[in-house]
């Protein structure tokens, strides 16, 4: 067991709030995980390494979340798989109220304001 | 004969429910107790002879320590397992293996919830739960994680809306039946993809209700039970699987850990899915019922929305699915699973009316827990299966 210097959690968050996006490798079985953790969810190891994520992505399941208007209407929260592997939470940016295919390719950006990653489409029609 | 000692070896001897739909005004704990009163009284037993308790409310994280006051009661064994609401049905094989080793006899499981009445607020008794991940983003809970486990087995599998409000139909087709439900007027499929969205591709009538409910069930040694009022409703298998709390976590959308509870229930049981009858089943939102048929082995995969469109789980279909109504048309007051149980001991010793199926020998009981997070799967039967 290695005790990391610091908790993952608070280490993935300071991360994002200075502009990176970065998560864990498994330094025993190369896993790539997501969210943050102490030990690798695969074989145990707590070799964990942290490297800049690649940022690209395919959408993997879609919902619409449905909201009255004077509080900001309708939102797409997202399942993405992440190009290393890792599957995350999201939102993509452009979709309004409509359904995000699944398959699309999105690739992600910080909002530092809110220490989150969402995700924009790659390319228009560009398909997994 | 050789085989699990578990099997057939516990047997539900008392069974009842109380205010589902509205309470009237009593509270949880006063509804959990008139319906632990009447499971008593089920049975013909009294309180004195409880000796394990078993519990999960939302309202009270210390359930069975709160009740054991109130009831008046000092078990011997308790346990307030809590993995949703699928806990019920884990508090079984819990049982099963407490009675088996002697820690206890006669066990009370019991529920109750007065959400309806609380304006519908989700009761919780967790504050500090593991999700940032998740909450940045503003699934609704726990209607988005179904959400996104629909679209996934629509892009997969060519699942339609059509196919999920057929599950919505069927449930009202029974809950029609049954004077306890809660909701009985006629439903059509067209009605389920009129109603307003609430997470893509759910509408409103593709969730349960919110409701008030309690429940009880007892089970007792078998050489117990046989000496009680009611014929006895013997637990013949019994499997609990998890993996993953939230959706983001899970291995698969599309194919859950009830394969692996089923699994371990069908091995104990020395059944198959040939040999049920009638599944009762945690139907939280209508692709619940499509992935459970698929993943307790009785269709398929990705055969359950062409299953149930054909009318299989309906009144007079193949393969009966909640003859109550389930928790999109009886009752769903916060967690559901111990419903299925007393539906299941109900339809097995001929209590049902209008929605009695005859000929019945075994039932199988499944409740999910979370966002499918995790699956309880209970296989009951009469003494003819034994
Ligand atoms: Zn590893």
């Amino acid at each position: 067991m290695q005790t990391p210097a610091k908790s993952p959690e608070t280490r993935y968050r300071e991360a994002l709030s200075q502009g990176r996006f970065e998560i864990q490798h498994c330094g025993a079985c190369a896993s790539v995980m997501f969210p943050p953790r102490i030990a690798c969810c695969a074989c145990g190891s707590s070799a964990l390494e942290w490297r800049p994520a690649t940022g690209r992505g395919t959408v993997h399941a879609s919902t619409v979340v449905a909201q009255r208007p004077e509080k900001g209407g309708p939102y797409n929260v997202v399942l993405v798989d992440l190009e290393e592997g890792g599957r995350m939470m999201s939102h993509v940016a452009g979709y309004g109220a409509r359904d995000v295919p699944i398959g699309l390719v999105v690739s992600a950006r910080i909002e530092t304001e809110t220490a989150r990653v969402v995700f924009d489409a790659a390319d228009a029609g560009e398909r997994a | 004969m050789s085989g699990d000692p578990l099997r057939g070896a516990t047997a539900i001897c008392g069974a009842a429910t109380f205010g589902l739909g509205d309470a009237g005004g009593f509270d949880a704990m006063e509804a959990q107790t008139i319906a632990a009163l009447r499971a008593l009284d089920d049975a013909g037993l009294d309180k004195s002879q409880i000796d394990g308790l078993f519990g999960c409310m939302q309202s009270e994280f210390l359930n069975t320590l709160a009740f054991s006051e109130y009831l008046g009661i000092a078990p011997r064994f308790s346990s307030n397992n809590r993995i949703g609401g699928s806990s019920f049905l884990a508090h079984v094989q819990e049982a099963m293996a407490a009675i088996h080793a002697g820690l206890c006899s006669v066990a009370l499981i019991t529920y109750g919830s007065v959400q309806r009445s609380l304006m519908g607020k989700l009761q919780t008794a967790v504050t500090a739960a593991w999700t940032p991940h998740e909450t940045d983003y503003g699934p609704r809970f726990p209607v988005s994680s179904y959400a996104l486990m629909a679209s996934r087995h629509m892009h997969d599998y060519g699942t339609t809306r059509e196919d999920m409000a057929h599950v919505a139909v069927a449930a009202r087709q029974w809950a029609a039946k049954n004077p306890e439900a809660f909701a009985r007027d006629p439903l059509s499929v067209d009605d389920v993809l009129a109603a307003r969205m609430v997470s893509s591709p759910f509408g409103k009538l593709d969730c349960c209700l919110v409701t008030d409910g309690a429940g009880a069930i007892i089970i007792a040694r078998a050489d117990i039970a046989r000496t009680l009022r009611r014929p006895p409703v013997y637990v013949l298998g019994s499997g609990v699987a998890h993996h993953a709390k939230h959706v983001s976590g899970m291995q698969s959308l599309t194919k859950t850990s009830a394969v692996e509870s089923a699994g371990r229930a069908y091995d104990m049981a020395r059944v198959t899915p040939a040999d049920v009858q009638m599944i009762q089943l945690y139907d939280a939102f209508t692709i619940n019922t499509i992935l459970l048929l698929e993943d307790l082995g009785f269709v398929p995969k990705g055969e359950g929305g062409r299953f149930v469109s054909d009318g299989h789980i309906a009144p007079g279909g193949s393969l009966p699915v909640n003859t109550n109504g389930g928790g999109l048309s009886c009752c769903h007051p916060g967690m559901y699973g111990l419903f299925t149980l007393i539906e299941g001991v109900r339809q097995l010793r001929g209590d049902c009316g209008d929605r009695q199926v005859e000929g019945l020998d075994t039932v199988l009981c499944h409740g999910v827990g979370g966002v499918f997070s995790s699956n309880a799967t209970c296989i009951l039967g009469t003494e003819n299966t034994l």
